[in-house]
C-alpha cells in the first residue's frame, strides 16, 4: 500500500466501526475521530484524495472527510466528547 | 542507611473483625479472632523461638520450638498453630518451655555442619539466632551420630544453591513453593531421618518444573537455600527500597547492597504490589547492569554506515541539537519527533514529551504503548472515562469468577500469576478466552472450567456473543444499569447486541468454539458472583482491538461487575511503566493526564507553566513516523529506551523508515537493533542508577531509588535536559521530585503526588489529589468518570488479515517467563538459560503434514517477510495456529507481522498474520544479511575521545 492509500484503508477502517451506529451519528463521530487523532498533513491528503481517489473511499467515511473539506479540515472542537 | 529487616509475626494476619483480648506474659493484648497465639506475641514485640513458622505461610508447626504454657490448659502447645482464646493467659518464657526448646535445638544441631564461620549465611541464619535464643550451651548426643554432612549440593539453577546437608527439614520452602509461588516443585521425600527436600522427581533445580522465583530462597531459615550471590559477595550492608523494572506488575524489593555492589534483590514484603513475592526477572535477572556489552560513553558518526566514534557528553549533546535544528530549519518544524519508553520513569517520560512539545514545537511524540496498550486508552476512555484498569491488584481476593482475555499472567505478569491461582485454589472459577492452552488452563490443583481457545482475531465474535446470552437470557444487572450507565446507550446496544449475527452460532463459525461453551462461560461471567476480567495484548493488539476492550467494558456494565471489590476490568501492562507513560502525555494527541493539545484551557496551562506556544494539532503517531520518513518528510527521531526496529511490525518497513532520516538518536544501555540505524548514541542508566517513580498496571506509583551512580555519568533524565538547554528550553529541576511537583501542578489526578507522600505512605493509586489524597484503590465507585457508563456498539469485522492457500497458518506471539520484551537485558542474564532461542509452537496435525519435527529449523513467511527458528511440537496451540515470541532478535519475527493496524489507535495487530511453514536447513537471505549489517553498524572505533 501506498502513503496514501494506507489513509483510505485507515479511514474505512474508522468508518467501519462507526456505521454500527447508523450514518447520522456516524458520519460527525468519522469526522470527529480524524479531527481529533490525525495530523493536519494526514487530514489534508485524505481530503485531497476526494478530488482524485474518492471511490477508494467507503460511503460513511466519505461523507465525514467531505464534512472535513467543507469545515477547512481544521479542527473545531477538539474538547468536544470521545465517540 | 541500615540493612532493612522487616518483622515476622510468623503466621499470617488473622482478616477477622472480631477482636479477642489475653494476655501473654502478664500484658494484655487485644488481635483480630483467628490470629495465632505466636502472631499475638510478636504484636507485642515478644519473639517466641521458631523454626518452621513464618508469616507468609501457613503456620505448620512440625519444629515443636515454639511451645507456650496456657494457664488451665494441659501440655504445652505450639503457639504458631494455636489460636488465641478470649481471657487465656499465656506464658512465653518458664523454665520448663526452655529446657524443652534446648532438647529440641540440640536434635537439629547434632546433625547441622559446625562451620558457621565459614558459612555464607552466617548473620543471617534463623537456626543460629534460635540456638542463640534458646541459650543452648551443649549438645549432649555429640555429633558422631548418623547425619546428612555428605549430602551433595545442587547448584544447577543458575542464581541459587540447596546444599541439604544444612537442611533442618521444616518445609518452609515446600510451603512457599506451594503457596506463595503456586508451583508444588518441590516435596519432602521419605519419611523421619531419612526425609529430605526434592525438586520435582528428584531431578536437578534446574531440571524440574521450578520457576526461579526464589520464594523458597527467601522462606529458608538456613543456609540451605542461598542466592549464589551472597555466596560469592558475603551479606550485604545495607539495603534500599526500589521498584522492579521490568514488567506492569511493579514488585518492589530491597535492593541489599555492599557499598555500591548489588548483593541481591529481595522482594520487599510492605510492597503493596507484590506482598513480598518476586519472580526469576525481578529476583535474579538484574546482572545486565553490569554487563560487559553496556555501553558507557556518548557515540556519534556521520553515516550509519561508519563506525561509532566514541566522544564527549558535550559533543554528543551538541551534535543532536544542531541537527535537529537544522532539519527544522531545512524540511520544518514536523520533520522531528521524539519516542518515550515505558521502561523509563514517569519523569523522565514526562521530560521527553515536554522537549518535544515546548522545545521541537510540534506534537510529535509518541510511546511504544502505541504497540501495546493504546486501544486500552481509547477503549476505556470511550466507555468509562479513564484509560485505566478499575481496580488493585488485592481485589482479586474478593473475586468469585476470574475471567482471563488474551493474557498468560504467569509468563508475563508472574506475581499476581501466582496471586490468581491461589485465588483460584481456594474456589474462584476461571474462564480463558484465548488461542492457546496457557499453563493457567490446567496446572497444579488449578483448572479454568471453560477454556475458549478461539481463531485469532475472533475475539469480538466471542465477546459480543457472551453479551448476546447475557441480554438474551435476562441475566442483565438492570438495577446497575439503570443507576450508573447512560440508558439511551445501553438500549441501542442491547438492542444491537440481541440480533442474532452476535449470537453464539454465528461466534462459533467465526472462532471455532463451540456455541455451547461460549453460552456456559457467558452465564458463569453474569451469575458466578464477583467477576472481574484481566486482560492483556491477546486483547489489544488486533485490528479491531480497541472494538474488544469496548466488548469487554459492556460486558462488566452489564452485569454490574464494575465499581466495587473483586470485580473490574484490568489491562494487565506489559512493561513496568505501560500505565505511567501514557499517564505522563506521551501520545500525539494529549498532555498528561488524558486531555486533548485542543483543550484550549488545559493547552494555556501548559504554555504558561513552559513559557511557550504549544501546538493544538495531533502529531504523528510511531507508524505515521515511519511513513512520513518513507516519503521523505520527517528526518530527526529521538529514541529514548526504546528498540521500535525489534519491537514494532512489519521489520522492513522500519528499518526503510529509519534508514531514511537524517539523525537518528538512540538512548539505552546497549547498541540495540535500532541502533543500527542511528547517528547518535546516547548511554541510559539501569533502574538502579536513578531517582524516579513507576505506575503499575494498578495505577500505583512507586518510588525507584538510585542504589548506584550512573556507570555513564548521567542519569536519563538529565541527559533530555541537556538536550533541551542546548535546544533553548530552559528545564531547571535539581532532582526528580521537582519534575514530579510540576507533573502534580499540571494534572488534576495526580495533584497531591509527591515523592514525600510516596517516601511516607510507599506507594499511591492515582486518581490522588485533595478529594483523595491518599488514592484510589477502586476507580468508579459512585459514578463512572465520564459520568454514566456508555455501551459502545461493538460489530465484529473479521481482520483483514485472513489465512490464504498461500499462508493457510495463523501465527499469533507471546511472551515467556524468563524473558522480557526484546530481551535487551534478560538476554544478557542467566535467564538465557531458561529460553536460549525462539521458538514456533505448532500443532502436531499441522506438523507431520509438513514433515516438521520439534527441534527441526522451519521457515516462517508472511508476505511481509521470511525467517526461520526452530519448530515446537505441541498441542498447546490448536490446529491451523502457530505461536512464538520475540526475545531474541535473530529471529526477527517482527519481519513476518504486517502493516494491519487497530482502527482507533494504529496499535499493530502482532496477534494475527497469516504465515506458511516449511522445513529450512538454516538462516534466510535476510537473517544472513541482517547479522552481518548489525556486526558492521556496531564496531566502535578504537580510539577513545579525551
Ligand atoms: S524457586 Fe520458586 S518455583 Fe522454584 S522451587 Fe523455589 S519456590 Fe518453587
Ligand atoms: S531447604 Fe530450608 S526451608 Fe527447605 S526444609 Fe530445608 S531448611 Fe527448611
Ligand atoms: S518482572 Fe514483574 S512479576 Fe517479576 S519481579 Fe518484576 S515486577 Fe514482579
Ligand atoms: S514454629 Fe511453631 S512448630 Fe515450628
Amino acid at each position: 500500500m501506498s502513503h496514501d492509500e494506507k489513509l483510505d484503508y485507515m479511514a474505512n477502517q474508522i468508518g467501519k466501526f462507526f456505521a454500527a451506529q447508523g450514518e447520522e451519528r456516524a458520519v460527525p463521530a468519522i469526522a470527529e475521530h480524524l479531527r481529533k487523532f490525525w495530523t493536519p498533513r494526514m487530514r489534508a491528503t485524505i481530503v485531497a484524495r476526494l478530488q482524485s481517489d474518492a471511490a477508494r473511499l467507503d460511503p460513511l467515511p466519505r461523507r465525514a472527510v467531505e464534512r472535513l473539506a467543507a469545515q477547512g479540515a481544521a479542527p473545531d472542537s477538539a474538547t468536544a466528547a470521545v465517540p | 542507611m541500615a540493612l532493612i529487616k522487616e518483622i515476622d509475626y510468623g503466621t499470617p494476619a488473622s482478616a477477622s473483625s472480631d477482636v479477642v483480648t489475653l494476655t501473654i506474659d502478664g500484658q494484655q493484648v487485644t488481635v483480630p479472632a483467628g490470629t495465632s497465639i505466636m502472631h499475638a506475641a510478636m504484636q507485642m514485640g515478644t519473639q517466641i523461638p521458631k523454626l518452621c513458622a513464618t508469616d507468609s505461610l501457613n503456620s505448620f508447626g512440625s519444629c515443636r520450638l515454639c511451645l507456650v504454657e496456657i494457664e488451665g490448659r494441659p501440655g504445652t502447645p505450639a503457639s504458631c498453630t494455636t489460636p488465641v482464646a478470649p481471657g487465656i493467659t499465656v506464658r512465653t518464657q518458664t523454665p520448663r518451655l526452655a529446657q524443652l526448646r534446648r532438647g529440641v535445638m540440640e536434635l537439629y544441631i547434632s546433625d547441622h555442619p559446625l562451620d558457621c564461620l565459614t558459612c555464607a549465611a552466617n548473620g543471617d541464619c534463623e537456626l543460629q539466632d534460635m540456638a542463640g535464643a534458646v541459650g543452648l550451651r551443649e549438645v549432649r548426643y555429640g555429633y558422631g551420630g548418623a547425619n546428612h554432612f555428605a549430602a551433595a549440593k545442587d547448584v544447577s539453577n543458575p542464581y541459587f544453591q540447596f546444599d541439604p546437608a544444612k537442611c533442618i527439614v521444616c518445609s518452609r520452602c515446600v510451603r512457599a513453593c506451594e503457596e506463595v509461588q503456586g508451583t508444588f516443585a518441590l516435596t519432602i521425600d521419605g519419611r523421619g531421618f531419612a526425609s529430605k527436600v526434592a525438586a520435582g522427581a528428584a531431578e536437578p533445580f534446574f531440571e524440574s518444573e521450578c520457576v526461579s522465583c526464589g520464594a523458597c530462597v527467601q522462606a529458608c531459615p538456613t543456609a540451605t537455600l542461598i542466592e549464589k550471590s551472597v555466596v560469592a559477595t558475603g551479606q550485604p550492608e545495607h539495603s534500599i527500597v526500589t521498584t522492579c523494572a521490568y514488567c506492569g506488575v511493579g514488585c518492589t524489593f530491597k535492593a541489599e547492597m555492599r557499598g555500591e555492589e548489588v548483593v541481591r534483590m529481595v522482594p520487599w514484603k510492605d510492597g503493596r504490589a507484590n506482598h513480598g513475592h518476586s519472580c526469576v526477572k525481578g529476583r535474579f535477572a538484574w546482572g545486565y547492569a553490569m554487563h560487559r556489552e553496556r555501553i558507557l560513553t556518548p557515540m556519534v558518526r556521520e553515516k550509519t554506515t561508519d563506525p561509532w566514534r566514541v566522544t564527549t557528553w558535550q559533543e554528543a549533546i551538541g551534535r543532536v541539537a544542531d541537527e535537529f535544528r537544522r532539519i527544522q530549519r531545512q524540511y520544518g518544524r514536523d520533520a522531528i519527533g521524539g519516542i518515550t519508553s515505558s521502561r523509563c520513569t514517569n519523569e523522565e517520560t514526562y521530560l521527553v514529551q515536554k522537549l518535544v512539545r515546548a522545545g521541537f514545537g510540534n506534537n510529535n511524540v509518541d510511546t511504544c504503548a502505541r504497540v501495546c496498550h493504546s486501544p486500552t486508552g481509547y477503549g476505556l476512555n470511550a466507555t468509562f472515562g479513564t484509560s485505566a484498569g478499575t481496580q488493585d491488584f488485592d481485589s482479586i481476593e474478593d473475586t468469585d469468577v476470574v475471567m482471563i482475555v488474551g493474557a498468560n499472567p504467569t509468563d508475563a505478569h508472574p506475581v499476581f500469576g501466582s496471586r490468581m491461582k491461589r485465588r483460584l485454589r481456594a474456589g474462584a472459577r476461571l474462564i480463558v478466552i484465548d488461542p492457546r492452552r496457557i499453563d493457567l488452563v490446567r496446572s497444579p490443583h488449578v483448572e479454568a472450567q471453560y477454556h475458549l481457545p478461539l481463531r485469532p482475531g475472533s475475539n469480538v465474535a466471542v465477546l459480543n456473543a457472551m453479551a448476546h446470552v447475557i441480554v438474551t437470557e435476562g441475566l442483565v444487572n438492570e438495577a446497575f444499569v439503570r443507576e450508573r450507565c447512560d440508558l439511551a446507550s445501553f438500549g441501542a446496544w442491547a438492542e444491537f447486541i440481541a440480533e442474532p449475527r452476535n449470537g453464539p452460532a454465528e461466534a462459533e463459525k467465526a472462532s471455532g468454539v463451540p456455541a455451547q461453551t461460549i453460552i456456559d462461560a457467558a452465564r458463569l461471567y453474569a451469575t458466578g458472583g464477583n467477576a472481574a476480567i484481566y486482560y492483556g495484548l491477546g486483547v489489544t493488539e488486533h485490528s479491531q482491538g480497541t472494538t474488544t476492550v469496548m466488548a469487554i467494558a459492556n460486558l462488566a456494565m452489564a452485569t454490574g461487575n464494575i465499581g466495587r471489590r473483586g470485580v473490574g476490568v484490568n489491562p494487565l501492562r506489559g512493561q513496568n511503566n505501560v500505565q505511567g507513560s501514557c499517564d505522563m502525555g506521551s501520545f500525539p494527541h494529549e498532555f498528561t493526564g488524558y486531555r486533548h493539545v485542543g483543550d484550549d484551557a488545559v493547552r494555556a496551562s501548559f504554555e504558561a507553566a513552559w513559557g511557550r506556544t504549544l501546538e493544538q494539532e495531533p502529531g504523528l503517531r510511531i507508524p505515521n513516523m515511519l511513513d512520513e520518513a518513507v516519503g521523505g518528510r520527517f528526518k530527526g527521531l529521538y529514541v529514548q529506551g526504546e528498540d521500535i526496529l525489534q519491537s514494532d511490525p512489519d521489520t522492513h518497513h522500519v528499518a526503510a523508515g529509519l534508514a531514511a532520516m537524517e539523525c537518528v538518536v538512540v538512548q539505552d544501555l546497549f547498541l540495540n537493533e535500532t541502533a543500527n540505524y542511528a547517528h547518535v548514541f546516547l548511554p541510559g542508566s539501569t533502574f538502579l542508577e536513578r531517582d524516579g517513580t513507576f505506575t503499575n498496571a494498578e495505577r500505583r506509583i512507586q518510588r525507584i531509588r538510585r542504589v548506584m551512580a550512573p556507570r555513564a555519568g548521567m542519569a536519563d533524565w538529565e541527559v533530555t535536559i541537556e538536550i533541551a538547554r542546548a535546544m533553548g528550553l530552559a528545564m531547571d529541576y535539581r532532582d526528580p521530585s521537582e519534575i514530579m511537583d510540576e507533573i502534580a501542578r499540571l494534572t488534576p489526578t495526580f495533584a497531591g503526588v509527591s515523592f514525600a507522600k510516596l517516601d511516607a505512605l510507599g506507594s499511591v493509586q492515582w486518581p490522588c489529589n485533595e478529594t483523595v489524597p491518599e488514592g484510589t484503590p477502586i476507580m468508579h465507585t459512585e459514578r463512572f468518570v465520564r459520568g454514566a457508563g456508555q455501551f459502545m456498539l461493538t460489530e465484529y469485522q473479521p481482520t483483514d488479515e485472513r489465512s490464504t492457500r498461500r499462508f493457510p497458518l495463523l501465527l499469533t506471539t507471546g511472551r515467556i517467563l524468563s524473558q522480557y520484551n526484546v530481551g535487551a537485558q534478560t538476554r544478557r542474564t542467566n535467564n538465557v538459560l531458561w529460553h536460549e532461542e525462539d521458538r514456533l509452537e505448532i500443532h502436531p496435525a499441522d506438523a507431520e503434514a509438513r514433515g516438521v519435527r520439534s527441534g527441526d529449523w522451519v521457515r516462517l513467511s508472511s508476505r511481509a517477510g521470511e525467517t526461520t527458528l526452530r519448530a515446537q511440537v505441541t498441542d498447546r496451540v490448536a490446529p491451523g495456529v502457530v505461536y512464538t515470541t520475540f526475545h531474541h532478535p535473530m529471529t526477527q519475527a517482527n519481519v513476518v507481522t504486517t502493516e494491519f493496524s487497530d482502527w482507533a489507535t494504529n496499535c499493530p495487530e502482532y496477534k494475527v498474520t497469516a504465515v506458511q511453514v516449511t522445513p529450512s536447513n538454516g538462516p534466510t537471505e535476510w537473517q544472513t544479511r541482517y547479522e552481518e549489517q548489525a556486526r558492521q553498524s556496531r564496531r566502535i572505533l578504537a580510539e577513545a575521545a579525551d
